[in-house]
């Protein structure tokens, strides 16, 4: 026994063999982000010297109703992003794995569709459905439901929401591909052994393809949410935060700061908060599943 | 320690070191003690040596990118000395991409900067830009161009002060906020073009009655209804006010019984539903396409859709400058210029730069603008263009400007106004804040920036 050594090269020279990767990532990731932080303490408008301001930028996103509003908004988003695209795909995707429906590459294929559209694009499509004179006030009209048509961009109570409805559209799909695969692989036995345990197709879904997929379920739910909180460009190409302020997202204020208003600070810091609030939940949606798998 | 914290460590470690220094520049270059005399000006270009100039401009669509070809060859073809680098950028990217770049060891010699306070003002503050005043008295800018047009691109020498002080660009084109009518829809309606501001109300109600559209909007955009509040406004506020709010004076205030009625003159026609259904959710592009269609009598909307709207008209389409409350009362109407060709107070060669803008923007050049398809800004009255929409813009523009009756745009006032009005103009449309609690919005954006202006 030489000390308690462990074999081959000593830590020190093993920590050499990341420093190329760690460079690289301190330069571009690292570098930029410690550098966001440092300008969220600032006042500056990009051209003339900043000036020191603290913790103010920070404070302002809590004493800002407007700001507040947003990062309500953001929330409000992730029901429409997250939690709908979830419910939706579980249905879906256990209705496709169950009823082993002939043509099921064709049906994936279609659902999966919107993830391939580019946003913008999307969002261009479904402001055009939105219109006063769009394909959706249209559809009423035929069902004689005239009372309900608006501008539904432009009306402060459905302009969330239909912004939302887009985002469901949107990550529908992917979540249900996800799921799909990971219902895929469940043993056939177990649904045998629930079916002989008297199992409905009710019963089945709850004790055994729901527990079996929790792992595709945290990932659809971790890229979603992310979705959600830093929507940009739905937003800014459907209604740039409005009517009023009522859709105005984190992510927007930022571009809109930043580059619009030239309050390059407080740009940062509704940044380095959106980055901070999306790191806990990312963390916490993970942290969830791996404590319930193992 | 674990890998994440250590992670957080470094990066809390080093964005520690860098707070050491605030970001900017600390010295502005000292441009404007630089500013030469006019006597010093050298004006003959080909006596300038080898020189490059590199120009940021946006004009890319259309006649605007014709125009801009067609005098930039010109110009090469007269001075061959002098090579030019031209760096053409949309509207938005330009906007992102400018502040940048000036704020660079090298930036471009002549930019296209946005009138604006978050523009051109801060660029001024920054001493980025050059002023350019030596020049203006050498080549006889200040004749060339009406005062109510130069005062566009001037600024005090902190960049403080709009409208005022030295000048730091040039336009090329104009632009004028007017009601574009359907000739066609007010002849069935046995209408003349309205003489006086109650002639143009009388028309919109009968056009309801006629079950029209009497007027389109789009106003999903935010900014759009903008210029239909300025047109009303200016129908009662004198004109010096709207200059002081727009340019960010002090001593005007939004809190006056002319604005109040101002405002609600345009719940007024929400209420008499003289606009469009769902015009909040409708956008600026859809609504002016269909008037193009013909759906709607009335449209106030820029001289920029001049050329799409004559596509789509013809010789339906009609431009007027907003008709006044009496039939004889001077002109006003919202209205500009397009970017002013700005000089870099980094460029080394200020002289070059200075012929440049002088031959894009000299009477020769007027008549590419107008051939082109162009508003020129200056020597409008002299063009001659074939009547029907185009003759009524060219003549709407040379009778406001000659008067000095533009007034400039309400978002010019703050840099975070064009926001805080289109914002709260939606809200007031849709009933959502009262005239009062409107203009209360709009004071409280105004006085804080006055005040911080000092």
């Amino acid at each position: 026994m030489s000390g308690g050594r462990p074999p081959g090269e000593p830590r020190r020279v093993a920590y050499l063999y990341l420093l190329p990767a760690f460079a690289v990532y301190a330069v571009f990731l690292l570098y930029p982000i410690g550098r966001a932080v440092q300008l969220s303490l600032y006042d500056w408008d990009g051209l003339s010297l900043g000036r020191w301001v603290g913790l103010d930028n920070y404070l302002a996103i809590v004493a800002d109703e407007g700001l507040r509003a947003a990062f309500g908004h953001a929330l409000v988003l992730v029901v429409f992003y997250a939690a709908a695209p979830l419910a939706i795909g579980l249905g879906l995707a256990a209705i496709l794995n169950h009823a082993k429906v002939r043509g099921l590459g064709f049906f994936r294929t279609v659902v999966f569709l919107p993830q391939v559209v580019a946003m913008v694009v999307v969002a261009v499509a479904w402001r055009r459905v939105y219109a006063p004179d769009g394909t959706l006030n249209t559809l009423l009209g035929a069902l004689g439901l005239d009372s309900l048509t608006r501008g539904w961009l432009g009306d402060y109570t459905f302009a969330l929401p239909a912004v939302g409805v887009v985002g469901t559209w949107f990550e529908s799909g992917l979540v249900t591909v996800l799921l799909l695969a990971g219902m895929s692989r469940i043993p056939g036995e177990l649904y045998e052994a629930a079916r002989l345990d008297g199992a409905g197709a009710v019963r089945e879904f709850f004790a055994v393809t729901l527990p079996s997929v929790r792992g595709e379920i945290a990932v659809a739910l971790t890229l979603t949410v992310i979705a959600a909180l830093r929507t940009f460009d739905l937003v800014y190409v459907t209604t740039r935060g409005g009517p009023g302020d009522s859709t105005s997202v984190p992510s927007y204020e930022v571009y809109h700061r930043a580059f619009g208003l030239s309050q390059i600070g407080s740009a940062a810091a509704i940044g380095v908060t959106l980055t901070v609030v999306i790191f806990v939940i990312s963390f916490g949606i993970n942290r969830f599943a791996d404590r319930r798998v193992s | 320690m674990n890998p994440p914290l250590r992670a957080l460590a470094v990066l809390a470690a080093s964005a520690l070191a860098m707070t050491a220094c605030a970001p900017g520049s600390s010295a502005p270059p000292a441009a404007t003690s630089a500013q030469p005399s006019a006597s010093s000006v050298r004006t003959d270009a080909a006596a300038l040596g080898n020189v490059t100039l590199t120009i940021w401009d946006q004009e890319v669509r259309g006649g605007q990118a014709a125009q801009m070809k067609q005098l930039n060859d010109a110009f090469q073809a007269k001075y061959p000395n002098i090579k030019i680098n031209r760096v053409s950028r949309s509207f938005d990217d330009l906007n992102t991409t400018l502040r940048l770049a000036l704020s660079g060891n090298e930036p471009p010699d002549i930019v296209e900067a946005n009138n604006g306070r978050s523009s051109m003002g801060a660029f001024v503050k920054a001493g980025q830009l050059r002023p350019l005043d030596a020049y203006a008295e050498a080549y006889g800018w200040k004749k060339r161009y009406p005062q109510s047009v130069l005062r566009y691109s001037s600024y005090s020498a902190d960049g403080k002060t709009f409208g005022d002080g030295n000048l730091y660009g040039l336009p090329q084109v104009g632009e004028v906020v007017g009601v574009f009518y359907n000739k066609a829809k007010l002849a069935k309606l046995g209408l003349q073009q309205p003489a006086t501001w109650a002639d143009f109300d009388a028309a919109l109600a009968k056009a309801k009655t006629a079950g029209e559209v009497p007027m389109q909007l789009g106003n999903l955009d935010k900014w759009p209804a903008i210029h239909v509040f300025g047109t009303v406004q200016s129908r009662g506020v004198p004109a010096d006010q709207i200059s002081a709010l727009a340019f960010g004076r002090k001593g005007a205030s939004w809190n006056t019984p002319e604005n109040t009625k101002a405002a609600e003159e345009l719940v007024g026609w929400v209420d008499k539903g003289y606009f469009n259904k769902g015009f909040n959710g409708q956008g600026y592009d859809p609504a002016w396409q269909a008037f193009g269609k013909g759906e709607g009598v009335f449209l106030i909307g820029g001289t920029w859709l001049l050329a799409d709207l004559q596509k789509a008209l013809g010789k339906d389409l009609g431009f007027m400058l907003p008709p006044g409350t009496a039939a004889g009362a001077p002109p006003v109407a919202t209205g500009g210029t397009g970017l002013p060709f700005a000089i870099t107070a980094k460029s080394p060669n200020p002289d070059a730069a200075a012929a440049y803008i002088d031959f894009i923007t000299n009477a020769d050049a007027m008549k590419v603008l107008t051939t082109t398809g162009n508003l020129p800004v200056a020597d409008t009255a002299q063009q001659s263009v074939p009547a029907g929409p185009q003759q009524d813009v060219f003549t709407a523009f040379g009778t406001v400007t000659a008067k000095d009756g533009l007034v400039p745009y309400l978002d010019y006032a703050t840099p975070t106004f064009a926001d805080t009005l289109g914002a709260a103009l939606q809200d007031l449309l849709a009933k959502k804040q009262t005239p009062q609690e409107f203009l209360a919005t709009l004071e409280k954006d105004y006085k804080t920036f006055v005040e911080s202006n000092g």
